[in-house]
């Protein structure tokens, strides 16, 4: 099978054509992805009924053609990488495949001798080893983390990119099962004095970094966090311990957790000054953004997928609120002139993302795709003129506007917001 | 213990599960099966976990700075001492006179219209503290936490100073640092979005 022909005819080919072609190393892809290819794939058995299978072992690997990666560019202290939407099933992201966003690294922590200090306006400062905090009642959540910059690619006047994965776009997006003890009653434990408003959270990174939490969210629904998805948290999410604000920008959950100093004014850190502030056209700057608004992304079809051929194709994506749940999710085929509701795949769980799918008959014609999600507020995932409009061309965080991707008539899909402004 | 927390927990669950069955105070059992963030009724005032922090421990740790000044530590620095620091200690990622990158541009006098710009020191930052608070737990990236108070104070005083903010012969120490008034201070306002019909 030629290249070609691998592409057209598997979904996920693009991966699968690069990684025939290369022995091993790094292989870079028709898109902007450099993909890591094992050195030792093992071999498919010509029938597998013939031969006897591989022996029971104590951890288990992904099969030799599934090599999902995150796009991980920059090698940089502070940096990101994002999750591999386009292969991602249903709403959990396996926990190898979580988007990153590290101010200074990822520190190597053991658990043994990780303490949390919890001070300033409470009855008993107190310090908690990790299994004080796993020994409190513990609470299971299924809850996304979106980094508050993600989508920012698709937000410039001055030119949209059309080349660019859905990975690239919206990958500082993430689901899993969060385990944790509520930070409500810890703060019980230590009993918060009254006057108090705002917290201060700090991790033990090298960038120590830290975020004001107001005392009212750690009150609701905040946990401190250790499990992801059935296990520890990884290192990259803050081992052995973070903060969860379920809904908020992911800056605002701090790994790494190791001191919450109870305030009654925010601490006014870099990380709510200088960067996570939002620039407004008038000449002002958003403070404590830290909800995230609905929005929805489509997985499929993104580019670089080329549709083989006219016929029936399920669009599907993913559709997040920090405000509670999605009640609606629609999908266009037209470019936004019809709208059709898709079908939410349950459950549909509050400040989680929820799959999305839509059956489409594709007639070979040129067409543009889009979705649009709704909450529980009644807010509506806003085009990228109502954000212009409403924030200015400068801003720089909570880029939840519609996405668009054109199919071209030979099958080729490219981000289409281009063509809609 | 974890053996213990595990069968603790399974006994609160099935205390809970028979007591709301009894006074049928559930509706198709959601209670029951999802008890979430609330504690069981019988849940103790306290758990009498964690041990108390000593006034030491706190002062270790507690390195933060408020806009008001508390928590910045003794010590002073003036533009002329910040100067050495910097060309020892940033110039590597803010450039020779800091705004020439690669990483952040600190120093820069932008036209207002163009706000926020590259977000410089000068044009962005709304309170000066911020930056003791960040360069004392961040900075220098490659090596954090190796500057002295004194080095500290003086490396705002340049960078401040760069700024236009500050005069040439500004000092530095935790009762001047509150009082300056940066340019970008008044720019910030609350977040507004509250969901709804409304784009904001």
């Amino acid at each position: 099978m030629s290249e070609e022909n691998a592409r057209r005819f598997s979904r996920r080919a693009w991966i699968a054509g690069a990684s025939g072609l290369a022995a091993a190393g790094l292989v870079r892809t028709r898109a902007d992805a450099l993909v890591a290819v094992p050195r030792q794939a093992a071999a498919p058995a010509a029938d597998p009924t013939k031969v006897p299978g591989r022996f029971t072992s104590e951890v288990g690997r992904r099969a030799a053609g599934e090599q999902p990666r995150r796009l991980a560019r920059t090698q940089a202290l502070s940096s990101s990488s994002q999750s591999p939407l386009q292969d991602l099933m249903g709403i959990v992201t396996p926990s190898d495949l979580h988007f990153e966003r590290h101010h200074a690294g990822i520190p190597e922590i053991a658990k043994e001798g990780h303490e949390l200090l919890i001070h300033g306006m409470v009855e008993r400062p107190m310090v908690f080893s990790m299994s004080d905090i796993e020994r409190f009642p513990r609470v299971s959540r299924l809850y996304f983390i979106e980094c508050s910059g993600n989508g920012g690619a698709a937000y410039s006047r001055d030119g949209m990119p059309t080349e660019i994965t859905v990975q690239a776009l919206d990958g500082l997006l993430s689901t899993s099962e969060w385990t944790g003890v509520p930070l409500a009653t810890v703060l019980r434990e230590v009993g918060v004095r009254r006057g108090a408003s705002w917290l201060l959270a700090e991790g033990r990174d090298a960038a120590m970094m830290s975020r004001s939490i107001p005392l009212e969210k750690a009150m609701d629904d905040a946990l401190l966090a250790y499990g992801q998805n059935g296990e520890a948290i990884r290192p990259e999410q803050g081992y052995p311990l973070r903060l969860m604000l379920p809904g908020w920008e992911g800056n605002s959950q701090i790994k790494w957790l190791r001191r919450i100093e109870v305030t009654d004014r925010p601490t006014m850190t870099r990380e709510e000054t200088s960067k996570y502030t939002d620039p407004l056209g008038n000449g002002t700057a958003r403070q404590f953004s830290f909800v995230m608004d609905a929005k929805s992304t489509i997985t499929f079809p993104t580019y670089p997928y080329v549709l083989p051929e006219r016929g029936w194709w399920e669009i599907t994506g993913l559709a997040w609120t920090g405000r509670g749940r999605i009640t609606r999710v629609e999908v266009s085929t037209d470019g936004g002139r019809r709208w059709v509701d898709a079908v939410l795949q349950a459950p549909v769980l509050p400040k989680c993302t929820v799959r999305f799918r839509h059956l489409w008959e594709w007639d070979g014609r040129e067409t543009i795709v889009m979705s649009r999600a709704t909450d529980e507020t009644g807010y509506v995932q806003p085009t990228v003129q109502q954000l212009w409009e409403a924030r200015g061309d400068r801003t720089r965080y909570h880029f939840n506007h519609q996405r668009a991707w054109k199919v071209a008539r030979d099958g080729a899909v490219t981000l289409g917001l281009g063509d809609l402004i | 213990m974890r053996r213990w927390a595990a069968s603790l927990l399974v006994f609160t669950a099935c205390v809970a599960s028979s007591e709301d069955a009894r006074e049928g105070s559930t509706e198709e059992g959601t209670d029951v099966l999802d008890a979430g963030y609330t504690l069981p009724a019988h849940a103790p005032e306290r758990f009498g976990l964690g041990s108390e922090a000593s006034t030491g421990r706190v002062a270790a740790w507690d390195v933060d700075v408020k806009p008001d000044g508390e928590g910045l530590p003794p010590g002073r620095g003036t533009v002329a001492e910040g100067e050495a620091v910097f060309r020892i200690h940033c110039i590597a990622c803010h450039g020779p006179t800091g705004t020439e990158g690669p990483n952040d541009v600190l120093v820069g006098t932008e036209p207002w219209e163009e706000w926020p710009g590259s977000s410089t020191v000068g044009g962005y930052w709304p309170y000066a503290t911020t930056l003791y608070d960040y360069i004392a737990r961040a900075m220098p990236q490659i090596t954090p936490g190796i500057l002295t108070p004194d080095q500290t104070y003086a490396v705002i005083a340049y960078i401040l100073h760069r700024n236009d903010i500050v005069p040439a012969d500004a000092v530095m120490d935790a009762q001047t640092l509150p009082q300056v008034r940066m340019p970008a201070r008044d720019r910030f306002v609350v977040d507004d979005r509250r969901g709804g019909a409304e784009v904001r």
